[in-house]
C-alpha cells in the first residue's frame, strides 16, 4: 500500500510539501501510479514558482506530467541527482526523491492533509 | 519456417576489411572539384567513416532476417487502439505504383500532369463530401501536421478580423496529446477542460471557458475513451456563440465514416487521418497524409497551392491546374504537393469502397469493437459502460486481483501472435488498455484476441512468474524499459577503447 507520512501535506495533484524546510516532491501514489519514472524537468536555482501553476515535468514509462506547485515562491534548491537517476522518486518518493527546496512567498491554500489525500486516491 | 533463436548482429558487425558488393569503374572523366576543396577544412572529416564493409549476400540475408522478424498487418491482428491499424488493400499500393503516378516529376508542367491533379481534385471533393466541409488541402503530412494547420489557419482568422485577444484553446482532458501540442505550437495558451462521468467533454467546463478569449475548442468524436460526444451540437453552440472555432481531430473518424459529418455536429476546421480511416500505410513512421478541410468562411486560409478545375470549351473535359495561396493563406506547410502516393492510395480505397462500401466500413467497426468489448468483459470490463465506438477502453485495474497489470498482459499477448494494444492512454483511465479491432478482422480472429486474454489471466493465477516473464517466443524478450530510457545507448562504437568523436 502507498505510504502517506503526517509530516507534509498533499495538492490534489499529487504532490507533497514539508512546510519546515520548504521541500517539494511527489506522492508515493503518484510514483506507483507512473511507474518508472525515467526523467525529470526542474526549474533552476531563482526560478519564481506560482501556486497551483506547472513548475516542471515528470516523465514515466506511461506518461509524461506536469508538477504543479503546491506553493508560491522561490526555487531555493533542486535534486540534482535526479538527473542521473531518476529512479531515487520511485524508490524514496518522501527522501531521496524529493524535487526542490523553495523559499516560500506565502502560506499555501488548499492543501490536504494525510488522512484527506489518502481518501482522495482511495476513492473512500 | 521459425525464426532462429540467435541474435542477429548489426550490419556493422558483420563488416570485414575489404568486403564489397559492388565494383564501380575509375572515374574517366575529370572530376569537376572535390568537396575538400570546397568545404570549409573544420567539417571535413579527419578520416573517413566507417560504414560496414560487407558483401551483397550478407546484406541481403541480414535485412531479410531482420524483416522477418517484424510484426504487421500483414502478418497478424494489430489491435492497436488509437491507430485504427487496419488492412491496407495491397490495390492501393498497385495503383499508386502506376508509371503515371509513381514517375511522375513533382514539378512537372500541369499539362503534362492532367491525370495527377484530377485524382488530387477528386479526392478533394470526396474528402468535402465525407466531412460536409466546403475545401480541403491535401497538404499536410501527417495527422499532427494537420492539427498544426488548423491552428494557424484559426489563428489568422481571428487576427484578420481584429480579434487579437482570441488566445486560448480548449482542449478536453481526454485530448490526444497532439491537441494542446499543436496549440501551443500555434502560439495558443492550452486550457484543459475535463470528462463528465459519462465519458463526454464536461460541458459546464466548456461554458466557463466561453469568453473572449475562447480562439477554438478542439474536439475529437468519438473521443479517445471511444464514446460519441453526444453533446457535440451543444458544444457547438457554447463555442460558436462566444466566437471560438470548433476544431476536429479526425483520428477517430473511422466510426462514423459515411454516417455522421462533422461540418454538420457544427465542426468548423478539421483534419483527417488519410493513414487511418483510409487504409494507407502508417506504422515504422509513416509516410503519412493529414488533410486539412474547413467551412466556407476559413476557406481563404487554406495552405497553398491548391487544385483549381476549369471547364475549357474548346476541349473536351475539363483541365487542372494550380493556383498559388491568396493573400490570406497561411502559405505553403510542406514543400511540392504532400505525400501524394499516400493521397492515390487514399484515392483507390474511397473509389473502390464508395459511399456505401464506407457506411458498411464504420458499421463493420463499430460492430468489432462493441463484440470484443463483451468478449472481454469477465476480465476487463469497459472504462465506461455504454455502447462504444469503433476501440475500446478497458481498466486494466480489473487484472490486479490476478496479479497482472496492463503492461505484462501487453507482453504475453506478444506470445500469442497478436500486437499489443495501445497501454496507459487515455491518461484518464488507471491502466488503461484500448483496443481498435478495425472492420478488416474477422469474428474468429477478434475471438480468438479474447480468448487469448482469458488464457494469460488464467495462467497469471496458475503462474504468475510465467506471464512476469513474457514475451518468451519472440526475438526479443522482456526489455528494461526503464533503463533504455534512463540512459540509452544510440551509438555503437567498434570498442570500448573506440569512442573519440569523428574529426
Amino acid at each position: 500500500m502507498a505510504e502517506f507520512p503526517r509530516d507534509v501535506a498533499y495538492t490534489p495533484e499529487h504532490e507533497w510539501y514539508r512546510v519546515q524546510d520548504g521541500t517539494i516532491g511527489v506522492t508515493d501514489h503518484a510514483q506507483r501510479s507512473l511507474g518508472d519514472v525515467v526523467y525529470v524537468e526542474l526549474p533552476a536555482v531563482g526560478a519564481v514558482l506560482e501556486a497551483g501553476r506547472p513548475f516542471g515535468t515528470i516523465e514515466s514509462v506511461k506518461s509524461v506530467s506536469d508538477l504543479f506547485a503546491p506553493v508560491g515562491g522561490r526555487v531555493a534548491a533542486v535534486n540534482t541527482a535526479l538527473a542521473d537517476e531518476p529512479e531515487r522518486v520511485n524508490r524514496e518518493p518522501y527522501g531521496g526523491g524529493w524535487l526542490i527546496r523553495v523559499d516560500p512567498s506565502g502560506e499555501p491554500a488548499g492543501l490536504l492533509d494525510a488522512d484527506a489525500y489518502r481518501r482522495l486516491v482511495e476513492g473512500t | 519456417m521459425p525464426v532462429p533463436d540467435a541474435p542477429e548482429p548489426l550490419i556493422f558487425e558483420r563488416s570485414r576489411p575489404g568486403r564489397r558488393a559492388l565494383r564501380l569503374p575509375e572515374i574517366d572523366v575529370p572530376e569537376p572539384s572535390r568537396p575538400e576543396d570546397d568545404l570549409p577544412s573544420g567539417w571535413l572529416r579527419a578520416r573517413p567513416p566507417a560504414l560496414p564493409e560487407v558483401g551483397e549476400p550478407e546484406v541481403v540475408r541480414h535485412f531479410t532476417r531482420l524483416s522477418r522478424r517484424n510484426f504487421a498487418v500483414d502478418t497478424g491482428m494489430y489491435p492497436l487502439g488509437s491507430c485504427t491499424m487496419k488492412y491496407n488493400p495491397k490495390i492501393n499500393d498497385t495503383l499508386a505504383g502506376l508509371d503515371g503516378f509513381a514517375g511522375l516529376h513533382p514539378s512537372a508542367p500541369d499539362a503534362l500532369a492532367q491525370g495527377a491533379l484530377a485524382l488530387l481534385w477528386e479526392l478533394e471533393q470526396d474528402l468535402c463530401r465525407l466531412t460536409g466541409m466546403d475545401a480541403f488541402s491535401l497538404q499536410p503530412a501527417a495527422g499532427a501536421h494537420g492539427e498544426l494547420v488548423g491552428m494557424l489557419i484559426a489563428s489568422a482568422y481571428h487576427r484578420a478580423r481584429g480579434d487579437s485577444a482570441r488566445r486560448r484553446v480548449v482542449v478536453p482532458d481526454a485530448a490526444h496529446g497532439t491537441n494542446p501540442a499543436s496549440a501551443a505550437m500555434a502560439g495558443f495558451e492550452v486550457v484543459e477542460v475535463g470528462t463528465d462521468a459519462r465519458g463526454g467533454i464536461d460541458l459546464e467546463q466548456v461554458r466557463a471557458h466561453a469568453d473572449g478569449r475562447l480562439a477554438a475548442l478542439m474536439l475529437t468524436n468519438p473521443n479517445t475513451l471511444g464514446l460519441f460526444e453526444g453533446e457535440v451540437r451543444e458544444v457547438a453552440q457554447v463555442v460558436h456563440q462566444a466566437g471560438g472555432l470548433l476544431y476536429y481531430d479526425g483520428a477517430n473518424l473511422n466510426a462514423i465514416v459515411g454516417r455522421a459529418r462533422p461540418a454538420d455536429m457544427g465542426f468548423d476546421v478539421c483534419h483527417l487521418n488519410l493513414h487511418k480511416t483510409f487504409s494507407t500505410p502508417h506504422g515504422m513512421g509513416g509516410p503519412g497524409a493529414g488533410p486539412v478541410g474547413v467551412t466556407r468562411r476559413l476557406s481563404p486560409y487554406l495552405p497553398g497551392p491548391l487544385v483549381r478545375r476549369r471547364d475549357v470549351p474548346a476541349v473536351a473535359g475539363p483541365r487542372y491546374a494550380w493556383d498559388d495561396p491568396g493573400p490570406e493563406s497561411i502559405g505553403r506547410v510542406r514543400a511540392l504537393h504532400g505525400n501524394f502516393g499516400v493521397l492515390v492510395r487514399a484515392y483507390a480505397y474511397i473509389r473502390a469502397n464508395g459511399g456505401s462500401g464506407l457506411r458498411e466500413v464504420s458499421g463493420h467497426a463499430v460492430l468489432a469493437a462493441n463484440y470484443l468489448a463483451a468478449l472481454l468483459r469477465p476480465w476487463l470490463p469497459a472504462s465506461h459502460d455504454r455502447i462504444c465506438m469503433h476501440e475500446v477502453v478497458t481498466d486494466g485495474r480489473a487484472l490486479a486481483p490476478h496479479g497482472l497489470r496492463a503492461l505484462d498482459l501487453c507482453k504475453a499477448l506478444l506470445d500469442r501472435g497478436f500486437h499489443a494494444p495501445t497501454m496507459y492512454f487515455p491518461l484518464i483511465v488507471p491502466e488503461a488498455l484500448m483496443f481498435e479491432p478495425t472492420e478488416t478482422e474477422p469474428r474468429e480472429a477478434i475471438e480468438a484476441l479474447a480468448a487469448a486474454v482469458g488464457e494469460i489471466v488464467a495462467l497469471a493465477e496458475r503462474d504468475p512468474e510465467a506471464v512476469r516473464q513474457a514475451p518468451t517466443q519472440t526475438p526479443v524478450g522482456r526489455v528494461d524499459e526503464a533503463s533504455a530510457a534512463r540512459r540509452p545507448v544510440l551509438r555503437w562504437y567498434p570498442s570500448e577503447g573506440d569512442r573519440a568523436p569523428e574529426g
